[in-house]
């Protein structure tokens, strides 16, 4: 009945979903924000440890759909380590990703980055699912710039 | 007349029509109904030769256009079996008749002091206009507790109205997350001898129930179009006369006027007080063909019909495995909220979508429900119109099991 739905639902974000990756507390983060899609009450509280422009490491708790869930898992492991320049990238082409389901701007730069993430490019087919796909992300980018609350509304 | 769900079902051309090759299972008219022909051929035929601006011209078209507004309004009238058509007020819908109500009557006539009592079970529609009034003018709120079978804890109903500072008790008729029907009569028996008024919200059960205003002895009831298998865009606000005729308007502007001078202007009798402005001409026609299709169905078939899917409906869900079902109130109507104990609410409507099944996910406008029982990443609510029918449950709890092994 769901077959054609392991193409949004693969084997990796089902896996992630169910055992999201980095979901604890850093104990000494620099930057924070917390996320919100009100629409389906996905919420998530995301840390950074900056070291320099680098982002060291990342921890995320919250609660929400397997996408939401699994999407954020694959941000900390992809942004880990980058610089935060790099993070905003990521950020962008990861945006155009889930909208689009293609990335005509992903140079070679990060090449192997956004091919990690390209199991998420499915939800571009279910509109009112991109945004829970997108939220890890805009709590990414609200917790580099040192605000405190994102949306995906 | 008696009830052919096959013979509905014709009526209503979009259950025709199929989502993704796979035809429609339309779960969701508790957000909002499917429309029938009828509904639409009224609307047309009035656009098309018998639409003009109402009250207004005295000419032939207008005359025409405001004989069939008014019509509508003696429609509902009857429909809700008030005792005169000037106590229905027509808004946009049943957002707008309590924002009314919470302006008109709470900022209007109720005094500082006093107190509204809401429930742990309003929709956002019924919520937000209190706390909106709280904070404008230190008019206390309080919530009745719901138990957690999803039903009003009477006791505690009973201990917020004793000190008497309850001004106005304003409670749903149904839950749209839970099913529960309320036991309105008691409720507006409990308010008035505590010195209170009472509004119910009626968007969910007007639908499903026939509603008698004056048996409930009801001071306010709304409901909204859409949710009737009329047109969105039109709305109803029931109130005794006496209380229409001590509330100050709403808003200004055209057609709520006595007279109106540079100095300033006084208002008309209700309910064209609460009527500024050009009003939904064309849906209120719509309204009314709505209201004439479901009376010549007849409530009580209506609704020997959807106590035969709730049944139906319990029975099935109940043998899917993993699967909790919000809510067991022993009246309840055809509305289900539920969770799979593997798949969160939105992914499981994702799949739902797939088999062509509409379903709502999320908290359904009633935030403070789903807190109350744990379920703040929301639940998916199936919920059932006139058209349903039994098949249509079993797809679901079909459905239902397939999705729980896909997520396995
Ligand atoms: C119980 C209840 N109250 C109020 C509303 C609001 O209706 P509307 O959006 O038409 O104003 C709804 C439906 O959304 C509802 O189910």
């Amino acid at each position: 009945m769901f077959d054609d739905l392991r193409d949004l639902y693969q084997e990796l974000i089902l896996d992630h979903g169910r055992k999201p990756r980095n979901f604890r507390r850093l104990d000494d983060a620099t930057n924070h924000a917390r996320g919100d899609n009100p629409m389906c009450g996905d919420r998530m509280e995301l840390q950074l440890k900056l070291s320099g422009d680098v982002v060291e490491d990342l921890g995320f708790q919250g609660r929400g759909c397997a996408i939401s869930m699994a999407s954020a898992s694959l941000m900390t492991e992809t942004v880990k380590g980058k610089t935060t320049a790099q993070a905003h990238a990521l950020s962008d082409r990861f945006r155009a990703l889930a909208m689009t389901g293609t990335c005509p701007d992903c140079g070679a730069d990060l090449a192997d980055e956004m091919e990690r993430l390209q199991p998420l490019a499915g939800v571009h087919e279910f509109p009112s699912r991109v945004k829970c796909a997108t939220l890890a992300w805009h709590t990414l980018n609200a917790a580099l710039e040192g605000s405190k609350e994102a949306s995906s509304e | 007349m008696s009830f052919d769900v096959r013979a509905v079902r014709e009526d209503f051309p979009v259950l025709a029509t199929t989502v993704r090759g796979k035809p429609l299972v339309f779960l969701d008219s508790g957000a909002s109904a499917q429309k029938p022909r009828q509904v639409i051929g009224a609307m047309t035929r009035c656009m098309e030769s018998a639409y003009a601006n109402v009250h207004r011209g005295a000419y032939y078209l207008s005359e025409t256009a405001t004989e069939a507004y008014e019509a509508s309004r003696r429609a509902v009238q009857g429909f809700l079996n008030a005792a005169m058509p000037e106590e229905i007020v027509f808004t946009a819908n049943s957002t707008m008749a309590i924002n009314l109500v919470a302006h008109c009557y709470g900022r209007g006539v109720m005094k500082p002091g006093q107190a509204v009592l809401a429930t742990e079970m309003e929709h956002h529609a019924n919520l937000v206009p209190w706390h909106m009034l709280r904070d404008a003018t230190g008019i206390e709120l309080r919530f009745v507790r719901v138990t957690d079978a999803g039903e009003l804890d009477m006791d505690d109903l009973a201990a917020k109205l004793a000190d008497g500072k309850v001004g106005l008790v304003a409670v749903t008729h149904m839950s749209n997350v839970l099913g529960t029907v309320t036991p309105a009569e008691r409720i507006a028996k409990m308010a008035h001898e505590a010195g209170a008024k009472v509004l119910f919200d009626g968007s969910q059960a007007a639908v499903h129930r026939k509603v008698d205003v004056q048996a409930l002895d009801a001071d306010f009831y709304v409901f909204t179009g859409h949710k009737l298998y009329g047109p969105t865009g039109i709305g109803v606000l029931y109130a005794k006369h006496a209380l229409l005729e001590k509330m100050p308007p709403f808003l200004g502007g055209g057609d709520m006027i006595a007279s109106v001078s540079l100095a300033g202007s006084t208002w008309a009798a209700p309910p064209a007080r609460f009527e500024a402005g050009t009003p939904a001409i064309v849906e209120a026609i719509g309204l009314h063909a709505a209201i004439d299709y479901v009376t010549a169905i007849g409530m009580p078939a209506i609704e020997a019909h959807e106590r035969a899917l709730v049944e139906h409906a319990m029975r099935r869900l109940s043998e899917v495995e993993g699967l909790s079902v919000l809510g067991s109130a022993q009246d309840r109507g055809g509305v289900f909220s539920f969770s799979l104990d593997n798949a969160h609410a939105h992914d499981l409507s994702t799949l739902l979508d797939r088999a062509g099944i509409a379903v709502r996910a999320g908290r359904h406008c009633a935030e403070p429900l789903h807190a109350r029982f744990g379920l703040e990443g929301g639940t998916c609510r199936a919920s059932f119109g006139l058209y349903t029918t039994p098949e249509e449950i079993d797809f679901l709890a079909a459905a239902l099991v397939k999705a729980r092994e896909f997520f396995a």
